[in-house]
């Protein structure tokens, strides 16, 4: 399997059946994504950003075209493609362990012992840095821990795509920015393919291999693409002052704002694109990738 | 600094002993004097009330007489035990003296038919409520988690459930009756069937609190949650245990309280609807009975049920306490 054509988004719409003949969230959305690869998603709120990823996670169908992984057509959900999820989701009549080990028990029946699981379980909450509280209850942690275990129970079904739906969300910035720092450190040693949803330029920036921004819906798609060149690994005080930093970061800026204005004059998505690119006609190592031409690739 | 805390300090000596005494005299007031202040009242108020009620039976009986009612009927109890006791013994001492004669005599043993005394019928009435609660708990539970995780099953049942909700039990006695005893022909019977008739009638009402509750907190349990167990692929039964079951306690508790505390009313008004052994019954005969005494013991029955029906309602808060994982729930 080439890793280029990892997991393709191939032509997918979503229509959701409503009460006035239905609601069309998204259309033809295209995105090619390859194994390794960090990818942000980023777009105004309601533009559908949750609706692709769940329908990645096969939590939801698309209506038109799909998901396809491996090669495979993807119709339902599964541990290849874990999700953290934006509230992290614990069970709170679980402990921290139990949580992970609900995941581990099902996804490795019969292929791990029971001390093998144990181990492995064990393993995944000290690569968050929860080994110490495997025994605590959800209610009993912070905010950021319970994200942790949510982190960790996801790593520990060894998912071929990591799905996370605005996972740090509902964090205070500095818990946010020790978290951003551990995935990029258990990316960097698993080398996971991971698909995150943000609010966060900054975070976007610093975490993407590449940020794929959304039109505002409805119909809303891919309206460009932006790739992060920084070397890793990246250290947030240093990207600070760096000038490809800075641009990227711009230009997230610059379409969330532009696509602002688009959307209060019903502008065709072409238009966007277009003056987006004229407007970023610097010379620089980023690359904004016009959907089409992401299409031809 | 130092100056405020050494104040504090000096103050600290004098404050918790002040807090913690006002917090023992809250505790007093709202778990001991409140209550008894209302018994009281209310004693008071039956007193008078009871006082200006003159019936074809006599006054209406007041706390007093039903004080006295009641430790009659303790006293007809320990009779009756007395009674029972005095006859097995004579039965078992011409047994042996009979076997002493020919030891291959024929040995009858009969049991002893005392009218039931108001002890027997409240232990009657409680394996009946019991029996009935646990038949309709086995059905309504699993139903309705199948209801509560399935659109379809909902939807195949929602309307038999709205239609036979509002159906007072004590119409469907009648039918249990017959039913019953076309059905239930043995030999040996396990069960009395009054008994059945009654239990049957308690289970038909306590199905509906309980089916609907669960139903309800099978289908609210938290989107998130549910879509965890659908990315780990939980099997079926697992997810039943470990996500939905958990989930959704404290609705099915509702659930059970409610049923539990309808078949405990349902009960006595089918006994005394159908003359089954019970309270209802005891209540009834003591209506037909009509001496002057009547009506303090009824009386002392309507207390007895009423003390009983909170007794089973805090059995299952306690039993819910025990199961539910969320010990810090408030449960009322
Ligand atoms: N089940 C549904 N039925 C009808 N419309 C829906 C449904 N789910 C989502 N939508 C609509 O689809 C659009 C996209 O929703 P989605 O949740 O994907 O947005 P989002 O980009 O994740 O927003 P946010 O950033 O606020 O989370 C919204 O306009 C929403 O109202
Ligand atoms: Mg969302």
């Amino acid at each position: 399997m080439s890793s280029a054509r990892y997991l393709e988004i191939s032509k997918m719409g979503k229509t959701f059946p409503t009460d006035t003949g239905g609601f069309e969230a998204l259309r033809d959305v295209q995105l090619t994504i390859q194994q390794g690869e960090f990818i942000s998603l980023i777009g105004h709120s309601g533009c559908g950003k949750s609706t692709v990823l769940n329908i990645v996670a096969g939590l939801e169908q698309a209506s038109v075209g799909g998901v396809i992984l491996e090669g495979k057509h993807i119709n339902e959900p599964g541990p290849d493609r874990a999700v953290v999820f934006q509230h992290h989701a614990l069970m709170p009549w679980l402990t921290v362990y139990e949580n992970v080990e609900l995941a581990v028990a099902q996804v490795f029946r019969g292929s791990k012992s029971a001390a093998e699981m144990r181990e492995w379980i064990l393993h995944n909450l000290n690569l968050v840095g929860m080994g110490h509280a495997a025994d605590k209850a959800p209610h009993e942690i912070s905010g950021g821990m319970k994200q942790r275990v949510g982190i960790a129970r996801c790593l520990a079904m060894e998912p071929k795509v990591v799905l996370m739906d605005e996972p740090f969300g509902a964090l205070d910035a500095l818990t946010r920015a020790k978290l951003q720092d551990s995935v990029m450190a258990i990316q960097a040693e698993l080398k996971n393919t991971i698909i995150m949803i943000t609010h966060d330029v900054d975070e976007a920036v610093l975490l993407s291999d590449r940020i794929v921004m959304m039109t505002t819906g409805p119909a809303a798609t891919i309206g460009e693409i932006v790739e992060v060149k920084l070397p890793r690994p990246r250290d947030r005080l240093a990207l600070a002052e760096d000038q490809q930093y800075n641009h990227c970061r711009h230009q997230v800026l610059e379409f969330l704002y532009s696509s602002d204005d688009d959307n209060s004059e019903e502008l065709e998505p072409s238009a966007t694109i277009e003056s987006v690119q004229t407007a970023v006609d610097v010379s620089t190592d980023d690359t904004v990738i016009k959907n089409s031409s992401n299409q031809a690739a | 600094m130092s100056v405020t805390t050494a104040d504090s300090s000096s103050a600290g000596t004098a404050s918790p002993v002040a807090s913690s005494k006002s917090r023992i005299g809250d505790f007093v007031a709202a778990k001991l004097f409140f209550p008894t202040f209302g018994i009281l009242l209310f004693l008071a108020f039956w007193q008078i009330v009871a006082a200006n009620i003159v019936t074809s039976l006599g006054a209406f009986p007041g706390p007093a007489e039903v004080w006295t009612q009641s430790k009659n009927l303790v006293v007809e109890h320990q009779e009756q035990r007395a009674k029972a006791e005095a006859f097995y013994e004579r039965q078992e001492k011409r047994n042996a003296a009979r076997l002493e004669k020919d030891p291959d005599a024929p040995v009858k043993i009969r049991s002893y038919t005392g009218k039931p005394t108001f002890f027997d019928q409240i232990f009657t009435s409680l394996y009946t409520v019991a029996f009935g609660f646990v038949i309709a708990t086995a059905i309504a539970v699993p139903l309705g988690i199948l209801c509560g995780l399935s659109e379809s099953a909902y939807q195949a049942i929602n309307l038999i459930i709205q239609v036979f909700k509002p159906v007072s039990p004590l119409a469907w006695l009648p039918l249990v009756t017959m039913v019953v005893s076309a059905m239930y022909v043995s030999d040996s019977p396990m069960f009395e069937k009054s008994f059945l008739n009654s239990g049957l009638t308690v289970a038909l009402c306590c199905l509906w609190p309980t089916l609907i509750n669960t139903t309800v907190g099978v289908a609210g349990v938290d989107r998130d949650l549910v879509n965890v167990s659908r990315v780990i692929k939980l099997g079926s039964i697992t997810h039943v245990r470990k996500v939905v079951l958990p989930s959704s306690v404290p609705l099915i508790f509702t659930g059970l309280r409610l049923s539990l505390a309808t078949g405990w009313m349902v009960l006595i008004a089918a006994e005394m609807l159908a003359q089954n052994p019970g309270l209802g019954k005891f209540i009834w005969d003591e209506f037909q009975n009509g001496s002057s005494n009547s009506l303090g013991r009824i009386m002392a029955a309507v207390i007895t049920i009423g003390l009983l029906g909170f007794a089973l309602d805090q059995l299952m808060l306690r039993l819910q306490r025990w199961l539910s994982w969320d010990k810090q729930a408030v449960v009322r």
